[in-house]
């Protein structure tokens, strides 16, 4: 199971982070989860969006470059040792991960959620499946 | 055997053509000197007489004429003959200033003629072939000088001239015009509409089309022979020389053969004016060995080029030249290094990276540094911070190895470097040398 994410490019300058972020708010797109990496000269933003469609027609009007990418979302208990259990389970399949990220919710007091990308993604997804590792799908990121 | 239309003076020895250059360029400073006030006085003033041009050794003791001379003697001051044996004018469009205008005796039109012959003959047009002169006939050199070499051929000519697309896709079709002749991005709109009006150009006796009068790059050439269903040449010349023929291609398609009997072509270092060698880049200078009209000497036409002594597959020994490479008003020099914009636009262009590119010259201490900044297209981004840094870098190392020096290249948001009308501010020069 897959969740969507949105990639934007974004050049490491002053406004051009807010000027996304406001394009998607403006038209009442939700946001799950953040996250951005960056080098020197650009970053790349990474989202989780309640409203994938919605979001993907705004970027589309406003020729901005994205990329809408499958990513593994999992859900962590608010525990010593979650984290490592999953990533444990990647390692001894010989999967490297790489980029994650994390989020929590208001509805979700005692976890948390994982946001994760494999170079191997289906690969990774499969490992989790059969350890029944739960993962999250389009319509629970609509419903949170 | 590829058919050559005079094969005597097409594939001499390197020695013959040294000898009749040196013998026409003895010639034709004299002629000048007699003739032309202004060639009179530059040599007077550096105390250069004819008789010490005594071969092609000789050339550099001569001053060269540049374009704003021959808008200063506009518009016969340059003429070496009365106008009583000039059999024609015509004049150059005047897109980068005041026109100028250049005549022709009609020994001149005979060479000129020629020239284009061999052009026609080396794309393989017979004389039983009808060419189709979709140039602008008038002033331009275009129309008139490809009718020219079709007639000294022996051709057909359909002086269709140029405009009206609809028309000119008639004529292909109904008087099954077997060359063309036009401009490349007239070629590119022929091809484009033929599609829209449903004509299948396979179907069609066009096989080949000659163009010039623009830059065009490899991908038009693709494009053209695709679209029109021919093999596409690229033919080079300017109005101050001659017009079309000053260089031509052959069946290699590898560079224009320069017609060495009529011109000589220098690259020479656009700094210290020297002859660079063969294959490295610098400005294309001009001198006329036949003209009686219109005869300039080491005309600097701040186009920057090639040329290669090479042995040619054809069989044909004149020098090639490769085609313009950029202007030498665009030049910059960075670390004493020559760097062209268009350098840059083509290595963008072969890693399929977006046109819309900016150039940043800064000094940082006394070091100039470069950075080329890209737009980046939805076809190379990438989600991942890898894949984009390993194309900055690829980037950055086919500019090093293009351009001989290092610089940085940058992906930059898309629309985010300014567009204007007209020409795009290509390059920021941040350094302050004054």
């Amino acid at each position: 199971m897959f969740i969507k994410q949105l990639s934007v490019f974004v050049e490491n300058k002053q406004g051009a982070l807010s000027k996304i972020i406001s394009l998607l708010s403006d038209t009442g797109v939700n946001m799950r989860a953040v996250s951005i990496a960056d080098t020197q000269d650009f970053g790349i933003l990474r989202i989780i969006v309640n409203d994938i469609d919605k979001a993907l027609e705004t970027l589309k009007s406003n020729n901005v470059i994205y990329r809408a990418n499958n990513v593994i979302g999992v859900e962590l208990e608010d525990s010593p040792g979650s984290l490592a259990k999953v990533l444990g389970l990647l390692t001894n399949g010989g999967v490297n991960v790489e980029y994650m990220y994390a989020f929590v919710t208001p509805g979700n007091s005692n976890g948390a959620y994982l946001v994760l990308r494999a170079r191997h993604n289906d690969k990774a997804e499969k490992i989790l499946a059969e350890n029944n590792i739960k993962m999250l799908s389009e319509e629970d990121i609509k419903m949170m | 055997m590829e058919y050559c239309y005079q094969p005597e003076i097409e594939k001499a020895s390197r020695e013959e053509i040294k000898n009749i250059q040196s013998e026409r360029l003895v010639n034709i400073v004299k002629h000048v000197y007699e003739n032309v006030p202004l060639y009179r006085e530059r040599m007077d003033n550096i105390g250069i007489k004819p008789e010490d041009i005594k071969s092609v050794d000789d050339l550099n003791k001569l001053p060269f004429t540049s374009k704003q001379d021959l808008r200063d003697t506009y518009p016969y001051g340059m003429f070496a003959v009365p106008m009583e044996n000039v059999a024609r004018l015509h004049a150059s469009s005047g897109t980068t200033g005041k026109q100028i205008v250049v005549g022709y005796t009609q020994k001149d039109l005979d060479n000129w003629g020629d020239i284009v012959a061999r052009q026609l003959a080396a794309a393989g047009i017979e004389k039983s072939d009808k060419v189709h002169v979709a140039y602008g006939y008038g002033l331009f050199t275009g129309g008139l000088g490809i009718a020219e070499g079709a007639r000294r051929l022996g051709c057909t000519s359909i002086p269709v001239s140029s405009g009206n697309t609809a028309r000119q896709l008639t004529i292909l079709e109904d008087f099954g015009s077997d060359a063309i002749a036009c401009t490349p991005s007239y070629a590119m709109y022929l091809g484009e509409s033929a599609e829209k009006a449903g004509i299948d150009t396979k179907k069609l006796p066009l096989r080949v089309g000659i163009f010039g009068a623009e830059p065009w790059t490899e991908e038009m050439r693709r494009e053209i022979e695709k679209s029109l269903s021919i093999k596409a040449y690229d033919i080079y010349g300017l109005t101050e020389i001659m017009g079309p023929g000053v260089a031509y291609e052959c069946s290699e398609q590898n560079g224009m053969h320069v017609n060495e009997d009529h011109f000589i072509i220098e690259i020479l270092d656009p700094e210290t004016h020297l002859p660079v060698k063969d294959g490295e880049k610098g400005e294309i200078v001009f001198t006329c060995l036949t003209k009686e009209a219109f005869p300039v000497i080491r005309f600097r036409t701040k186009d920057i080029g090639t040329i290669t002594h090479e042995k040619c597959g054809c069989g044909r020994t004149f020098v090639r030249m490769s085609k313009p490479m950029g202007r030498i008003d665009d030049m910059l020099i960075i670390r004493g290094v020559n760097v062209f914009p268009s350098q840059i636009e083509t290595v963008l262009l072969q890693m399929n990276l977006s046109p819309n590119y900016q150039i940043i010259v800064d000094r940082k201490g006394v070091l100039d540094t470069l950075e080329v900044q890209v737009e980046i297209t939805e076809g190379i981004f990438s989600d991942t911070i890898s894949d984009i840094s390993r194309l900055e870098h690829e980037l950055a190392d086919r500019l090093k190895s293009t351009l001989g020096i290092a610089a940085k290249a940058t992906f930059v948001a898309a629309g985010s470097i300014a567009r204007s009308e007209g020409k795009a501010k290509r390059v920021i020069d941040r350094r302050n040398l004054d």
